[in-house]
């Protein structure tokens, strides 16, 4: 199983915060095109939108990158700290 | 994979504020060869894109932050010669004139103190995981857009 997060207004537009997935040995580009199947606003949020941030454990990752066991990935927009 | 406060002791993420004279004598304490302390504190402005702001939210991915601000934090040590740095970031519910973020960094001499803390800035703009929320007055709430400007606020650093 892998943790799935959802920040900001990703939460809010897929309506939650983070779930359990089996995702191992997909790569981000693929978890993204399964979760894109649920709907129109998960399609919008991820796959379709090139602004699409990710992490995996805590540091930026990219479409590319292969998932593992216990990973945590997150999505999330464009960041406004400071 | 969690870390906990004591794993960045130079790095806090808190919904208290903080006060600037006490954050700068922490970072001073025990060196003598400081000449010189830049301290950044980022404020909440009252108006942005043109319209009043009654509150701003700070979220942020807890763990990951950390990280971020950390990596950051070590990078301008690589760049210059530097004694001391500290970043403080609140999260939570704040109102226009609440202080939101310190930067400070302490140096022998004046110049990598000024660098590092403008590089610091400008890198956690554009990399570390926060985002901001307003309500206007009249109780609308939006998400607030990352601008084109930090992103090449931060490409002046590039090497």
């Amino acid at each position: 199983m892998v943790n799935i997060l959802y920040f900001a207004s990703f939460r809010e537009m897929l309506g939650q915060a983070d779930e359990q997935l089996p995702a191992e040995h997909k790569t981000v580009s693929e978890l993204i095109a399964e979760l894109a199947s649920r709907g129109d606003n998960w399609k919008q949020a991820l796959q379709d939108n090139t602004n699409l941030q990710i992490a995996v454990n805590h540091d930026v990752a990219s479409r590319e990158t292969t998932i593992k066991s216990g990973d945590e990935i997150a999505f999330f927009p464009p960041v406004t700290g400071g | 994979m969690s870390n906990t406060a004591t794993d960045y002791p130079f790095i806090k993420i808190q919904e208290a504020d903080f006060d600037l004279t006490e954050e700068n004598a922490r970072l001073r304490a025990g060196h003598k060869d400081i000449g010189a302390v830049v301290s950044f504190v980022g404020t909440v402005r009252d108006i942005n894109e043109g319209d009043q702001v009654s509150i701003l939210e700070l979220e942020h991915y807890p763990g990951m932050t950390e990280k971020a601000l950390e990596k950051i934090r070590l990078e301008a040590h690589d760049r210059w010669s530097l004694e001391a740095s500290v970043i403080i970031h609140r999260v939570g519910k704040m109102y226009p004139t609440d202080q939101i973020v310190l930067v400070a960094v302490a140096s022998r001499h004046r110049e990598n103190a000024f660098h590092a803390a403008h590089f610091i800035m400008d890198y956690l703009k554009t990399n570390a995981p926060f985002w901001k929320k307003e309500t206007l007055p009249n109780g609308e709430v939006r998400w607030v857009d990352s601008r084109v400007s930090d992103k090449e606020a931060e490409q002046r650093w590039a090497q």
